[in-house]
């Protein structure tokens, strides 16, 4: 036994003994998994080694295995009997995936990022990950090794995909936030989002990858625990989607040193922050994405000259997650004492669980060493060969001669037991607020405070410092319209410049509904992706999805509670629209420990759907920009009085109890009926409804076109009787759309669109002005599309 | 015969595929090479008639922009590039790539910039960081100047292409300003694309260069650098209005390359 590694003292601990082996190791380890542990070193007769603990404390990780979306849930909600669900994820997700069957879906769910096809000679990968924790603490290293690691994932998905795309998604506490009223220990909301923004920009543009899909919420509820969700969509030929690992292949590390950086962050992703989570500097990582711009550099010439078998990332866990993972079904040997350092006096086990960036691991056949080797040097990236896989079934680790690790693949990969955890729900009762009708009759005003209000208000000040335009094959901009600045619904890339083939990139987000119902702000999310996609002239049948999960505490009943109903709602819409989830993650204990008061707070319950769409030809993209003066508005889509957790409601401070619903028989009849339209080229422009109604939507297509507009809410199809112009004018029904149509092609849309409801509510004009006239025929809104435009530009400006 | 182009690689070059398909649609033959392959000799620079050093973050921007690359040039490609430029062939560099070129005193190469022993020259003019202290992605309007240069012979009065740099002030003493206005060396001026283009305020000067300068070319006009992106306008769907604008198949940017392709096969086969 090495001097350099110590025993942990489990054999004869008691329970309280145990506990404090795992806080103290921030090992995020509870009784039941301590005693699991405990009792297969009773049966070896001696006591784990750190290396050995932290082994399997990284492998049995929330972060590494999901095991609350794994667990036995007992669920019970108000009035109905206990349900018991066997694992969320086999249950909602994976089995949604399983029966809508595509025949696209090439790989899901099993490598580092799920794999569609694209054309014929490439396939697509796409992840989205999160990087909360280290965020929180370090917003701008946290942020950028957040895109870092996702951009790795995409490298180590098959035989390692060409990052073409990335995607980022934030939640922030509000930037008003007065510094008095912050939570002990955190940083300014303004803080964060200024860091997480620098550290996406600097890592993304480095490396030369296209940030062109995104969006930014704010909430007070993240001022403790911002979120930030990092996605990567990745080129890969479809003859290097498969891997697998040979006995006798080399163990390889390709790329930078491995130093104390980064060391627990798979454990401390399972813990809740508090006042003290800032002092936990070494959890959070330092990235450099020039090395990382090397490694891709290097790996994509090897992959094309076969010179590795296998390849994954070193992400949390480090070298202990991706050779246990590579190694588990044949076993392998590492000699730790071989790992290139930044600087001396790592212990063992922090040089194995180091989470150090820009680092992966490959399977190379020695044959093919030398090649792989001068590559590298061209390069001028470090490869050293650690060890090689084994038929032990073992995880065997060395340092310097000593046996440091000697641990069974079978119990370190599939000895966690299963967590069995109890999950309740009761719907919410909020005040309702009722229509202003009887109040006022002008709701300019209102139109432009939505406007104005951060989540709604332009982006454009964050989105210029992505490089969006590299690699040449943006062809729809995250910014649209005559004067480049409108919002655009979702970005079209072209990875194959020449070709017309393209790829639609989109997200659905709401944690607002969630204060309603998580199950209503689940399935608005799919719908919101969809609605996305089709505006810009995708098609449902073409689209996969992912989701990513950011919620509190699961081992608190009422946390888990609307978990189960996002769930099961994922299930419900994704199966109704037939559009597969191909890979997700989540993050959870999103929690923030109030240590003064005792109090405990959690983030909404926020769920993120990413969408990605094949689209055979560019050519039938539409933008949302508003493209000529006396073109028709047409309204395609019901309209309900859904204004439950809506922005109208949230700035007259109501929070309501109807949320919109998803129904999808209407809402897949509608997208389908309307991208065919616009496939037909029908459509000028095309924008969808969502957070604001219809008033935001058309407010943006004005200003974003540079024309006036009239419009009159008499000729909204309404699925209920609605009676009241707010209502109308900001309800955030699903499924719904604007579409502007030029006058000669009038009677062919509106007899395509025979079977869905669609009403014609006005105008584009050559005048400034926009005009909303309401129901009872009082103009309701009459200002220009200048003021619209600078209430929409004012708020996030700088 | 096609004109053969090295497109020069190194650790942080991220340009270097779409300015490779630029120069194939322009009709040339291409070669990506690592700069450590030039200076172990693996590739030869004499076997190539043009030299593109494309955008991106050239050893991270260490220290500043494209300084590291432009000294790794200098020094250790030295005979190799002056004998390039000696035999009258062209490079251009985009981006980070004409930081580098400018670093290297290659532009504006004036005259009064060659030192003593007249091979070495230094550098005489910077690419500073934007007056908006940030990186920004964006389009913009760009006024062809008269000038030598052979890229832009011909070319089209006003370009259309997008910026994304940090560092792209370009700034000169006065003299220095003067001495490029009197040889014709600005090739490319941003404006707001009006009648009266004299004083082109933010954002249509995304960076806050001296009298608008975009692009700059040596005093023969066969070494060519910009701050825009021509490779990212090769066709019309790169465009950030196509879906409103009637607009012609090609983008602005081919004809750089063409001019450049064209130059070649006149000279050199």
């Amino acid at each position: 036994m090495s001097k350099k590694v110590n025993e942990f003292q489990i054999l004869d601990a008691n329970d309280a003994e145990l506990m404090r082996i795992s806080r103290e190791g921030t090992l995020s380890l509870n009784l039941n998994e301590m005693y699991t542990i405990q009792s297969h070193f009773k049966t070896l007769q001696r006591n784990p080694t750190d290396v050995e603990l932290e082994t399997i404390a990284q492998t049995w990780s929330e972060h590494c295995v999901h095991k609350t979306f794994k667990s036995m849930i007992l669920y019970s909600e108000d009035g109905k009997e206990t349900e018991q669900i066997d694992g969320l994820f086999p249950t909602y997700i994976q089995r949604a995936t399983e029966e809508i069957d595509k025949p696209w879906c090439v790989s899901v769910f099993s490598d580092n990022a799920g794999i569609i096809e694209f054309d014929d000679k490439f396939n697509l990968v796409f992840k989205v990950e999160t990087h909360n924790h280290p965020s929180a603490i370090e917003p701008y290293g946290g942020a950028g090794t957040g895109i870092g690691g996702v951009i790795r994932d995409s490298l180590g998905t098959g035989l390692g995909a060409k990052p073409i795309l990335n995607t980022d998604v934030f939640c922030f506490g509000l930037p008003d936030t007065p510094y008095d009223k912050l939570p002990k220990g955190t940083l300014h909301p303004k803080r964060v989002f200024k860091g997480v923004v620098a550290g996406v920009r600097d890592y993304g543009n480095r490396m030369g990858i296209p940030t062109a899909n995104g969006a930014i919420l704010f909430d007070s509820r993240y001022t403790a625990n911002p979120l930030v969700f990092c996605g990567n969509v990745g080129l890969i030929p479809i003859n290097r989607c498969d891997k697998s690992v040979e006995p006798g292949d080399l163990v390889v590390a390709v790329g930078g040193r491995t130093g104390r950086d980064g060391i627990h962050g798979a454990t401390f992703s399972s813990a809740e922050l508090d006042d003290t989570s800032e002092n936990l500097g070494s959890v959070v990582q330092i990235g450099n994405p020039i090395m990382e711009k090397k490694i891709v550099d290097a790996l994509i010439q090897a992959r094309d000259r076969n010179l590795y078998r296998s390849i994954t990332d070193c992400g949390a866990g480090g070298f202990s997650s991706a050779v246990g993972e590579m190694g588990e079904d044949i076993g392998a040997e590492v000699h730790l004492e071989r790992v290139p350092l930044k600087y001396e006096g790592l212990a063992p086990w922090e040089i194995w669980l180091s989470e150090a960036q820009e680092r992966m691991v490959i399977a190379v056949p020695p044959e093919k060493l030398e090649e792989l080797q001068t590559i590298c040097e061209s390069e001028m990236v470090e490869a050293t060969v650690l060890g090689s896989f084994t038929d032990t079934h073992r995880l065997q680790v060395f340092y310097e001669g000593d046996i440091v690790a000697d641990l069974d693949m079978e119990f370190l990969h599939k000895g966690l037991p299963q967590h069995v955890k109890q999950a309740v729900w009761q719907p919410s009762q909020h005040p309702e607020m009722k229509s202003r009708d009887s109040q006022t009759d002008n709701y300019t005003e209102d139109l432009c405070q939505l406007l104005a209000s951060p989540n709604i208000a332009s982006k454009e000040s964050v989105i210029r410092q992505y490089d969006h335009e590299v690699q040449g094959g943006i062809v729809i901009k995250p910014l649209v319209g005559i004067e480049n600045d409108g919002p655009s619904d979702a970005c079209i890339t072209t990875p194959v410049i020449g070709s017309e083939k393209a790829v639609i990139v989109a997200n659905g987000i709401n944690p607002k509904y969630s204060d309603v119902d998580a199950y209503l702000s689940a399935a608005s999310a799919i719908d919101e992706a969809l609605r996305n996609i089709i505006a810009v002239g995708g098609t449902i049948d073409k689209t996969a999805l992912l989701d990513n999960f950011c919620w509190g505490n699961p081992d608190k009943p009422d946390r888990l509670g609307p978990l189960v109903r996002a769930a099961k709602a994922c299930y419900d819409i994704a199966t109704a629209y037939g559009t597969p989830f191909i890979s997700g993650k989540d993050s959870l204990y999103n929690e923030y420990r109030d240590t003064t008061i005792g109090e405990q707070r959690a983030i909404p319950s926020t769920l993120l759907i990413s969408a990605i769409c094949v689209m055979d030809d560019i050519r039938n993209a539409v933008t949302m920009d508003v493209k000529s003066p006396c073109n028709l508005i047409y309204i395609v889509g019901n309209t309900y009085a859904e204004l439950g957790g809506s922005h109208y409601f949230a700035i007259h401070d109501y929070i309501g109890n109807k949320a919109p619903i998803v129904r999808s028989d209407e809402g897949k009849l509608t997208m389908d009926t309307l991208s065919d339209a616009i496939s037909n080229g029908l459509v000028r422009s095309c924008h969808d409804c969502s957070e604001g109604g219809i008033g935001v939507a058309a407010a943006e297509m004005a200003f974003s076109g540079g024309c006036g507009m009239s419009l009159n809410l008499s000729n909204v199809p309404t699925g209920e009787d609605i009676s009241s112009d707010d209502f109308l004018l900001f309800s955030e029904s699903n499924s719904r759309f604007l579409v502007e149509i030029e006058q000669e092609n009038q009677d062919k849309f509106v007899n395509h669109m025979a079977q869905v409801p669609i009403g014609c509510i006005g105008t584009v004009t050559d005048t400034s002005e926009f005009i909303v006239t309401g129901i009872t025929g009082k103009r309701i809104v009459d200002t220009s599309i200048d003021i619209l435009k600078s209430a929409w530009q004012t708020p996030l400006h700088s | 015969m096609k004109p053969k182009v090295l497109i020069l690689r190194t650790a942080g070059t991220n340009c270097d595929t779409e300015t490779d398909v630029a120069f194939q649609l322009a009709g040339a033959e291409t070669e990506l090479a690592h700069i450590q392959n030039l200076i172990s000799g693996k590739v030869d620079l004499t076997d190539y008639q043009i030299l593109a050093i494309p955008g991106g973050f050239s050893y991270g921007d260490d220290i500043s922009a494209g300084i590291l690359l432009a000294i790794e040039m200098k020094y250790k490609l030295r005979d190799s590039l002056h004998q390039f430029v000696a035999d009258n062939k062209l490079i251009i560099g985009i981006c980070n790539g004409f930081q580098v070129l400018v670093r290297t005193g290659l532009l504006p190469g004036l005259e009064n910039g060659k030192s003593e022993d007249s091979t070495d020259i230094t550098q005489q003019t910077t690419l500073a960081m934007n007056t908006s202290a940030k990186f920004e992605c964006r389009w913009v309007e760009l006024e062809t100047q008269q000038s030598p240069c052979i890229f832009t012979k011909d070319i089209k009065p006003h370009l259309y292409l997008p910026v994304a740099h940090a560092e792209g002030r370009f700034t000169a003493p006065n003299n220095v300003l003067d001495e490029l206005e009197s040889n014709r060396q600005i090739v490319l001026r941003y404006t707001a694309n009006t009648e009266s283009s004299d004083n082109t305020e933010y954002p249509h000067n995304p960076n806050g260069s001296d009298a608008d300068i975009a692009g700059i070319c040596d005093t023969t006009g066969r070494i060519f650098g910009l701050m825009p992106h021509p490779e990212r306008f090769l066709t019309k769907w790169n465009h950030p209005r196509w879906t409103r604008e009637d607009l012609p198949d090609e983008g602005d940017g081919l004809a750089i390359f063409k001019n450049a392709v064209k130059y070649a096969q006149a000279n050199f086969s």
